[in-house]
């Protein structure tokens, strides 16, 4: 192109971005402005799709109480919009499309582990005028009301069933270890016993699985470390506080002489290679093995684990496994050197929520009673090997005659613990597997990968900490 | 307005008649492209968390200075450098030219095939490629196997040597790039010249060296360039891998990136991160572009 005069050269394009943005500034602010393009007649659902292709006990269940809802609601429609993610992946979809009112669903399936910190970036309605008027909310125990319950004293969710954690053990890899099939460690001791004898004895098995570092996420922080860190003796001791969070202060603990044992714990898990290969547990997908391959095919000795793991292992599962009761046997993780209470176990779940953006909150609700009424929820117990947190359902003989396992998962309840799920936690919890992961890999010694933590916790709550105080 | 009978057209006039038709090309640029990187550039300023956080605040550079602290994006840098100079610059621009070489003196079959076979590697989707050779690296892989039968020690590659792994992988689907551009270039260079060498009596190498290498220097220049920029980025291969585990060990820069605004909801720092990560790409261009402009 032939060059013309300078001043003409430049002016087009100053011109091209004038009428641009010109153009572009008033659908910017447009988006701005509220204005949900939702259909009043129509309650969106979300919820976590399994990434297993072959379990779809979410997607039955809500079609059924969609149908049941439209059937008693004529001239109103349920959209379900399931979201297909692993459990990290899953939060951060939903936390981005509960940012605009347009993409904010109706109603939203929020894991109990988050949703404080959902309800301070203000992502969630408060529900305590809805549940005043709402009978059965009485039929829920306690300890699963306050599941959801903010530091405003607002309740944000509907608890859906919660989870224990407990040892999984294959009965016959004992009897070649020489080990009984009533099998009821006291102690950490007792449990490490038990995996260095399976070692010793039955050599091409994997004695004991612990979960560990940040691949495994929050299930190496729940069902691997705090398993362990909730029965040490610091947080056992007679007045004792959260072994994660002080109370009083507002503030997270920094290294205490628990969390260094719970640390040494997994260390010697690892380094004893009473685990798996540090290279498997270290890969994402070991949890998925766990219950699809090492259990079933009779090659993990005992294993730290959920009370949900039958869901998979139920008929239209894909990977059903009805022997799972005769070959597994099950025993309460003890504390660290038998004192009391001496059982320990932890304890989450899932609620429902419905989203601040959220187009039509009062036919959300209406479908929140739908699902959560006896019928429905019992169903839903025992769908997903759920544990009830309906009192109704509780004592009803066909809930827990309906699986094996779910009587004494049940009966952990009394002796569970809740993480301390504030806004801060999630960052805490990842922390938490970065020490683990470093005593796993053998990259840092307890003390040091403690001492990282301490950092690391600065960083994830603000310096919201206060130096190791021992009970 | 409203034009005189004699005469030119006011210069303005005239601009704004041709910048006309460029109107709506330039507004979805700037609505799609300049709007999103803007935004970005600002985000990576404040202290925006997608999660946990009632208010988001401006905090000018602290981000950047949380990231020079921070040991976890060191170490991502220092991988990411590793990961780049190993599988682009050595691995995909010497395997690359290596083969459209040797493909230029081969039988038209075997070139047919040995192309095909590489530009397969090429054209598979990134994540799909991450589990093939998550296949191939793992403790009961393929490659253990081959070492197994012959007799040879087998290794944990994705534990023991994953940035080496990742870097394997990446030349292995990359290096189809490189050998295209070089069959290209080789393809460019008059036939006298390369006969006039030799009948003065210049072997292979040499030809290599002082004929075949300065007259495809642009050619290379350019794959630089673009194979660089390439793998800096890379981070499906590498997540469907490793993880960037274990420990970090694998954690380039796109990954610790995805960590720190998605896993831990630190947008603002992410995209601070971000924004480092363009640094390193321009760096590198730079450089590139030096190496292009010396005349031989």
């Amino acid at each position: 192109m032939r060059p013309t005069a300078p001043s003409s050269r430049r002016s087009p394009l100053r011109l091209l971005l004038t009428a641009a943005l010109a153009v572009t500034a008033p659908g910017a602010l447009a988006a701005c402005g509220s204005g949900s393009g939702s259909d009043p007649d129509t309650v969106e659902v979300s919820y976590k799709q399994s990434t297993d292709n072959q379990v779809r006990v979410m997607d039955t269940f809500l079609a059924d109480v969609k149908k049941q809802f439209e059937k008693a609601n004529p001239g109103k429609k349920v959209k379900l919009v399931p979201i297909k993610a692993p459990d990290s992946e899953y939060y951060t979809k939903v936390q981005q499309m509960l940012r605009s009112p347009k993409t904010a669903p109706d109603l939203v399936y929020e894991d109990t582990f988050l949703i404080n910190s959902d309800i301070t970036s203000g992502y969630l309605k408060p529900l305590d005028d809805y549940l005043a008027d709402w009978k059965d909310w009485d039929q829920f125990i306690d300890t699963a009301k306050t599941a959801a319950k903010a530091e405003d004293g607002k309740t944000y969710g509907i608890p859906d069933g919660t989870d224990t954690r407990g040892l999984w053990f294959d009965k016959a890899i004992f009897e070649k270890a020489g080990l009984p099939s009533d099998w009821q460690p006291k102690s950490w001791a007792d449990l490490l016993t038990a995996a260095r004898t399976i070692k010793a004895k039955v050599p091409d098995v994997i004695p004991l699985n612990v979960y560990t570092g940040k691949p495994a996420g929050e299930a190496a922080t729940m069902q691997g470390f705090e398993m362990l860190l909730y029965g040490t003796e610091g947080a056992t001791a007679a007045g004792a506080t959260d072994p994660l969070y002080d109370e009083k202060s507002k503030k997270w603990k920094a290294g205490t002489q628990g969390f260094k044992d719970a640390l040494a714990f997994v260390e010697t898990v690892y380094k004893e290679k009473l685990g798996p290969e540090v290279s498997d547990a270290l890969d994402p997908n070991i949890s998925t093995r766990v219950r699809g391959e090492l259990l079933p095919e009779g090659k993990l000795g005992i294993n730290l684990d959920g009370s949900w793991l039958p869901q998979d292992w139920l008929p239209g599962s894909g990977h059903e496994w009805p022997e799972w009761s005769e070959k597994l046997g099950l025993a309460h993780m003890p504390t660290q050197n038998g004192q009391s209470p001496g059982k320990v176990s932890m304890s989450g779940g899932w609620t429902w929520a419905i989203p601040d953006k959220a187009g039509n909150p009062d036919l959300a609700f209406e479908f929140i009673e739908t699902m959560q009424s006896k019928a429905n929820a019992q169903k839903w117990y025992i769908a997903n090997s759920g544990i009830a947190v309906r009192k109704d359902v509780a004592a009803d003989p066909a809930y827990v005659e309906a699986q094996p396992g779910i009587k004494f998962f049940t009966d952990l309840v009394s002796s569970t613990h809740y993480r301390p799920a504030y806004p801060a936690y999630p960052k805490v919890s990842t922390a938490i597997q970065e020490a683990m992961e470093s005593v796993t890999t053998g990259d840092a010694s307890v003390a040091e990968a403690a001492k990282n933590y301490d950092e690391e916790l600065k960083a994830a709550t603000d310096d919201q900490v206060i130096e190791g105080t021992e009970e | 307005m409203k034009r005189q009978a004699s005469g030119p057209p006011h210069p303005a006039f005239r601009a704004f008649t041709r910048a006309l038709p460029l109107t709506p090309a330039s507004v979805l640029l700037l609505l799609f492209l300049a709007g999103p990187i803007a935004y970005c550039a600002y985000i990576a300023f404040t202290d925006l968390q997608l999660t946990g956080q009632a208010e988001d605040s401006f905090i000018g550079f602290d981000n950047f200075r949380t990231a020079f602290g921070d040991e976890a994006f060191l170490n991502a840098v220092w991988l990411t450098l590793v990961f780049t100079v190993v599988s682009a610059l050595l691995g995909q621009n010497t395997l690359g030219l290596a083969l459209a070489a040797l493909m230029q003196r081969a039988s038209k079959p075997v070139r047919t095939l040995v192309g095909g076979i590489v530009v397969t590697a090429w054209v598979l989707p990134e994540v799909v490629a991450g589990f093939l050779l998550y296949a191939f690296f793992r403790r009961e892989g393929t490659l253990n196997a081959v070492l197994d039968w012959l007799q040879l020690p087998t290794q944990n590659w994705l534990y023991t040597l994953p940035i080496l792994a990742v870097s394997f992988a990446n030349v292995w689907r990359g290096t189809a790039f490189s050998m295209l551009v070089y069959s290209a270039a080789l393809n460019e260079i008059p036939k006298e010249i390369t006969e006039a060498a030799e009948v003065d009596g210049a072997g292979g190498w040499r030809r290599m060296w002082h004929i075949t290498l300065p007259m495809i220097r642009r050619s290379i220049g350019t794959n630089l360039m673009l194979i660089t920029l390439q793998t800096l980025s890379v981070f499906g291969l590498i997540w469907v891998m490793t993880r960037g585990g274990p420990g970090g060990r694998s954690q380039t820069l796109p990954l610790f990136m995805y960590e720190e605004a998605f896993q831990k909801s630190m947008i603002g720092y992410g995209t601070a991160v971000a924004l480092l990560l363009l640094v390193v790409g321009s760096l590198f261009s730079v450089i590139y572009l030096r190496l292009l402009r010396t005349e031989v």
